[in-house]
C-alpha cells in the first residue's frame, strides 16, 4: 500500500537542484511528484519516480547522499473540503503528519496527495477504514 | 618486536651518560664548523666546556624555523659539501624553504631509525610495504624507503598521487604492510569502495606507519577498522631528521617513543622559553646529538605535547611523547579561546556516523571571528526531515562549545564537496589572514 520516496540532501547554493534533474533527466527517469524542504543551508529534495532504483544508483554515482522513505499516496475529493476531511479523520485518531504534497496528476477524478506520518501503517489502517482510497506504488509510477 | 635491543633498552643511566658524551660532541663541533651557533653561544656567554652535564642543555640558546630560513640554502651545515651526500628540504609553503643535509653516516644513522620505526609497527623482513609518502625533497618517502630496506622488507615506492592506479597494486601486489599520511590513507579507502572494494577484505594490509599531520585516537579505530590493520603513529620532521624521532609501539599504542639516543627532547613553555618537567603539556624542542651534516640544537618544533617517562610495556626504555595535539602554529585563537583543529577532529568523531571528512573556516564579521565547521553528509546521518538534520548541526555545535569552549556554526555539506588530499590535508581555511 506504500509509496517509496527517494531523498536527495541538497547544498543551498545554485545550480545544485538543476544537477540532480539533470543526472535524472540523462537517465531517462521521470519525476512524477516533489517537495523541497529547506532550511537556510541545506534542502531536502524528495521525488516519487518512475523507477526507483535506477534514481538511487545514478544518484550515488554521482556523489549525491540519497534515502528511501515510504510514503502513503491518498486520494483526495478534488472538492472544497476535501482534505479537510481527510485530516479529521487523522486528527481524531492522534495521527500526525510529518509533512505532505500533491500531485500534478489525478487519480480518476481525486486530488493525490503524498502523506508521511510518524505511523505509516496504522494511518493506513484508519484511513482505509474510513472509505479512504490509498493508492499502490505500482500505480503511483506509472501515472 | 624490537629492532635495536642494546641502544632502545638501556637503563637509564647508561642513556644519559650516552647522551651527555653525545651531546658534548655536537655542541663542540657545531661551535667550531658553524658561525651561525658559535655567534649565538658567544652571545649567550655559554661555550662547549660550559656543557657539563645534561641540563647543562638549558644555557644553550634555541634555534627556531627563521633560523634555517636565513642561512638558507647550506649556511647551517657543520661538514663541507664534499661530504654532503643528500639533501631534503620543506615545500616552503609557509614561506622561504628549509634545506638540511646528511652525510654517509647521518644516512646510515637515518635508515636505522625507521627500522626501529617499522619495527615498533610490527613490520619486519618478509612484508611487503606500499610506501606512499612522497619521494623527492621530502623526506618521507626516501625515509620510509630506506628503513624499510634496512629491515629486509620488500618495498613498493609508489609515492603519492595517482591514487586509482594505488588500489590497483593494493590489490594485485597485496602488500602487509602501508606507509602514508592518516588523511591519504582515509582517502585511499574512499576511491577503493568507488572501485567496489572492501579495504577489510579485498587488500592484505596487517600494519601501517602513520605520520606528517596530527591526527586523534578516533581516527586510529576508524582506520584500523576500515582496512583490519594495526596503526601505528610515528614522528619526525625535516629539520630534525625526517621521520624516525618518535614512534609508537604496536605493544601499548599510547605515545610515542623518542629515539632519546639519538635526539634529547625538552618540553618548554611555548611563552616564556622555560623547560617544563615531565608530564606537563608544552612545546617539544629537539637537540641533535649524532648527527653530522645537520645537527640542530634546541631546535623549537612548534609541536605541543608533553614527555612520559614511566616504562612501557613493550620493553623500551625511552620517554614517550604524547600524540601531538597541534602546533603552536596550528593552533587557531578563535575569540580568544585556543583551539587546535584536533580537539574538534575528536568531537566529531564521537558523534556516530560522521566520518572524519570535515573542514574549518575561520573568518571575521566586523570585529567577531566565527568558526563554521563543515561536515558532509553521509548515508548514516541523512534523513529526509529537516528537523533531524538540524538537531545534528545542533549536537555539533553544542558538542564543541561544551568540549572546546568556542561557539561555531555546524554547516551540513554535499558528500565529497570537501577537498581531498593527496598529502596533509588541508583542515582549516583560515580567511582572516587573507
Amino acid at each position: 500500500m506504500k509509496v517509496e520516496q527517494i531523498s536527495v540532501f541538497v547544498e543551498n547554493k545554485s545550480g545544485r537542484l538543476s544537477e540532480v534533474t539533470r543526472v535524472l533527466g540523462n537517465a531517462g527517469v521521470n519525476i512524477r511528484a516533489l517537495s523541497i524542504a529547506d532550511s537556510s543551508d541545506f534542502g531536502i529534495l524528495r521525488i516519487i519516480v518512475n523507477d526507483n532504483d535506477k534514481a538511487v544508483e545514478v544518484l550515488k554515482a554521482n556523489d549525491f547522499t540519497v534515502s528511501k522513505t515510504e510514503v502513503v499516496a491518498i486520494e483526495v475529493p478534488d472538492s472544497p473540503g476535501g482534505l479537510a476531511s481527510i485530516l479529521d479523520i487523522l486528527e481524531r485518531e492522534g495521527l500526525n503528519v510529518e509533512y505532505m504534497y500533491a500531485f500534478v496528476e489525478r487519480s480518476s477524478n481525486n486530488a493525490l496527495i503524498v502523506f508521511r506520518f510518524d505511523e505509516n501503517d496504522r494511518a493506513i489502517q484508519v484511513l482505509t477504514s474510513n472509505g479512504i482510497t490509498i493508492v499502490n506504488g505500482s500505480n503511483v509510477y506509472s501515472l | 618486536m624490537i629492532w635495536n635491543e642494546e641502544f632502545e633498552t638501556l637503563p637509564r643511566e647508561a642513556l644519559e651518560a650516552l647522551q651527555l658524551k653525545r651531546l658534548q660532541a655536537t655542541v663542540e663541533r657545531v661551535y667550531v664548523n658553524v658561525p651561525f651557533y658559535k655567534k649565538k653561544f658567544d652571545e649567550q656567554g655559554v661555550t662547549p666546556a660550559d656543557i657539563k652535564s645534561l641540563s647543562d642543555l638549558q644555557k644553550l640558546p634555541f634555534t627556531v624555523k627563521n633560523d634555517l630560513r636565513d642561512n638558507y640554502p647550506f649556511g647551517l651545515f657543520s661538514v663541507p659539501m664534499s661530504r654532503v651526500v643528500r639533501v631534503h628540504g620543506s615545500s616552503g609553503t609557509t614561506g622561504k624553504p628549509i634545506v638540511v643535509g646528511y652525510t654517509k653516516r647521518d644516512i646510515d644513522t637515518w635508515a636505522e631509525l625507521m627500522a626501529r620505526t617499522l619495527t615498533c609497527a610490527g613490520i619486519h623482513r618478509g612484508d611487503i610495504v606500499h610506501n606512499a609518502y612522497g619521494y623527492g625533497l621530502f623526506t618521507g618517502g626516501l625515509g620510509a624507503h630506506y628503513g624499510a630496506e634496512k629491515i629486509g622488507a620488500s618495498v613498493i615506492p609508489i609515492s603519492g598521487g595517482n591514487t586509482k592506479r594505488q588500489i590497483t597494486i593494493m590489490k594485485d601486489f597485496a602488500p602487509t604492510a602501508i606507509t602514508c599520511t592518516p588523511s591519504y590513507l582515509l582517502h585511499l579507502a574512499d576511491v577503493a569502495k568507488d572501485m567496489g572494494f572492501d579495504p577489510a577484505v579485498d587488500f592484505n594490509i596487517r600494519a601501517g606507519c602513520f605520520g606528517a599531520e596530527p591526527w586523534s585516537e578516533k581516527m586510529r579505530d576508524q582506520l584500523e577498522k576500515i582496512f583490519n590493520l594495526d596503526a601505528v603513529d610515528i614522528y619526525g620532521l625535516t629539520e630534525v631528521i625526517g621521520p624516525g624521532v618518535s614512534s609508537g609501539c604496536l605493544e601499548a599504542k599510547s605515545g610515542l617513543h623518542v629515539f632519546e639516543d639519538h635526539f634529547i627532547p625538552e618540553i618548554i613553555d611555548p611563552e616564556t622559553g622555560e623547560v617544563l618537567p615531565d608530564g606537563e603539556k608544552g612545546e617539544l624542542v629537539f637537540t641533535s646529538i649524532t648527527k653530522e651534516a645537520f645537527p640542530v640544537i634546541r631546535y623549537r618544533t612548534r609541536d605541543i605535547t608533553s614527555l612520559n617517562p614511566t616504562p612501557c610495556v613493550c620493553g623500551r626504555t625511552f620517554k614517550r611523547m604524547e600524540r601531538i595535539t597541534g602546533r603552536s602554529d596550528d593552533m587557531l585563537i578563535i575569540r580568544g579561546v585556543n583551539v587546535f583543529p584536533s580537539q574538534i577532529e575528536s568531537v566529531l568523531m564521537d558523534i556516530e556516523g560522521i566520518e572524519p571528512h570535515y573542514q574549518l573556516i575561520v573568518d571575521r564579521e566586523g570585529t567577531l571571528d566565527t568558526l563554521e565547521v563543515r561536515v558532509e553528509v553521509n548515508e548514516k546521518i541523512f534523513s529526509d526531515e529537516v528537523k533531524q538534520l538540524e538537531s545534528l548541526e545542533r549536537k555539533v555545535t553544542n558538542d564543541i562549545k561544551e568540549t572546546i569552549g568556542t561557539t561555531c556554526r555546524c554547516k551540513l555539506v554535499e558528500p565529497k564537496s570537501i577537498p581531498r588530499s593527496e598529502g596533509k590535508a588541508q583542515r582549516v581555511i583560515d580567511k582572516r589572514s587573507i
